[in-house]
């Protein structure tokens, strides 16, 4: 299968993070999403993609085209929204719009003037004056304007109403319709991801934990609530991750027939939502109380 | 095609497409040769991943209930008529076994059994 991007084995050292040996991949036609707790490198990952923060080691391609050699034509075919974005705040939309459209060869006015009154962005305005939510919706109007086969969001939905981000993932999942098109999505907020997301990349304290198709992921693992007197050294064996609280414990587990055998209906399984598995994955047995921080 | 997919269903999303499908094949609401909607197009409409419809698809395709014509879209199969009576013919009998077991741990013996049935299948004549 074809790749929109592949990362691999790359690593970018900061004092007091690095990220390590990041490997994955995203076929071209399917939307990824990026998630991990604040502090992951979800956006440090991402700007490595586009070459905004040089990698130290390691190789990423884009359209199978080198990141660092082939910058310029890779940016013309990407369309990214940044979890901050930021242009002269002292232009109005209009001028920072046609700025943009000289830039992009395949720049689509049509398209961008569809964009501009569907999310009511007022044109004449001043890029400072706008709200967190306005700023980004004129940021995905500019990436979405030019034919971008790549698109990548970094935090898209943080600031916007549910309204707003349920109909931006109905656009991306549309744009899904083109099958040359591929889309990485950042996010915290695992409930934008549980339905259109095609892939799920799991990123934790600057390393991957998991690169997979998002179908795998919650069929594979399950969330277990049970007495903590079910929990001796045998059963903390299957488990992946464990919270303790008052009333009992809340596992996390792949070996999901295992687990049933085990606590017959002594203990509720469940499917595991990515929530679940973001929160509980690696936990040791602290109490709920601490586990918080 | 009508698909209802529940986020609290234990059963994972592919499936409960695929029984849905499944059973509006059985039931003749989909008849053959009609063209369902293509893997994106259903993703798109259902919110949710393309590799989950893809998924569904393919296992439809695998019991025969869909054929998948390259280039051109997915349609339902030619259904073997003598096939799909059997297939409900045993839908039909786990049904009933479970009733059987039912009333096995109520105590209920096969003549009181036989006369619900009795009475039941009066009613739907």
């Amino acid at each position: 299968m074809e790749n929109a991007f592949e990362v691999e084995g790359v690593g970018k050292h900061y004092k007091g993070f690095s990220l390590a040996d990041v490997s994955f991949s995203l076929p071209r036609g399917y939307i990824m999403g990026l998630i991990g707790p604040n502090g992951a490198g979800k956006t440090t990952l991402i700007k490595l993609v586009l070459n905004l923060v040089r990698r130290q080691s390691g190789s990423i391609r884009v359209f199978g085209l080198d990141n660092l050699v082939h910058e310029a034509e890779i940016k013309a075919r990407v369309g990214f929204v940044p979890d901050e974005p930021n242009f002269h705040s002292d232009v109005t939309l209009r001028d920072l719009a046609a700025a943009t459209a000289i830039v992009y060869r395949r720049w689509d006015s049509e398209a961008f003037q569809r964009l501009v009154s569907e999310f009511q962005l007022p044109m004449q305005k001043k890029f400072k004056t706008l709200s967190h939510g306005t700023k980004t919706k004129f940021a995905l109007a500019l990436a979405l304007s030019h034919g971008a086969e790549l698109v990548i969001l970094d935090e898209p939905t943080a600031g916007l109403d549910p309204v707003f981000r349920r109909e931006l993932l109905d656009r991306l999942s549309g744009m899904l319709q083109d099958e040359r098109v591929s889309i990485l999505f950042s996010t915290h907020i695992t409930n934008d991801l549980e339905r259109s997301a095609d892939f799920i990349t799991f990123l934790r304290a600057g390393r991957v934990v998991f690169s997979k198709p998002k179908d795998e992921i919650l069929d594979s693992w399950a969330v277990v609530r049970g007495g903590k007197e079910l929990l001796d050294a045998g059963a903390r064996a299957f488990f992946d991750g464990i919270v303790l609280r008052e009333h009992g414990f809340e596992g996390l587990t792949s070996r999901i027939q295992d687990v049933r055998k085990l606590f017959a209906d002594r203990a509720v399984v469940e499917r595991a939502s990515l929530d679940d598995i973001m929160v509980l994955m690696g936990k040791e047995e602290s109490h709920a109380a601490q586990a918080a921080h | 095609m009508r698909i209802l997919i529940s986020n609290a269903s234990p059963d994972p999303i592919y499936e409960q497409i695929v029984k849905q499908v499944r059973a509006q094949i059985l039931s003749g609401e989909l008849i053959e040769g009609e063209l369902l909607p293509s893997i994106r197009g259903l993703g798109q409409d259902l919110q949710i991943s393309v590799i989950t419809t893809k998924r569904a698809y393919e296992e439809l395709e695998r019991e025969g209930f869909i054929n998948t014509v390259g280039g051109k879209g997915t349609y339902v199969a030619a259904q073997n008529q003598e096939f799909l009576r059997e297939k409900r013919m045993k839908a039909v009998e786990e049904k009933l076994a479970a009733a059987v077991s039912e009333a096995r741990l109520l105590g209920v013996g096969l003549e009181q059994l036989m006369e619900m049935l009795r009475l039941l299948h009066g009613e739907g004549e």
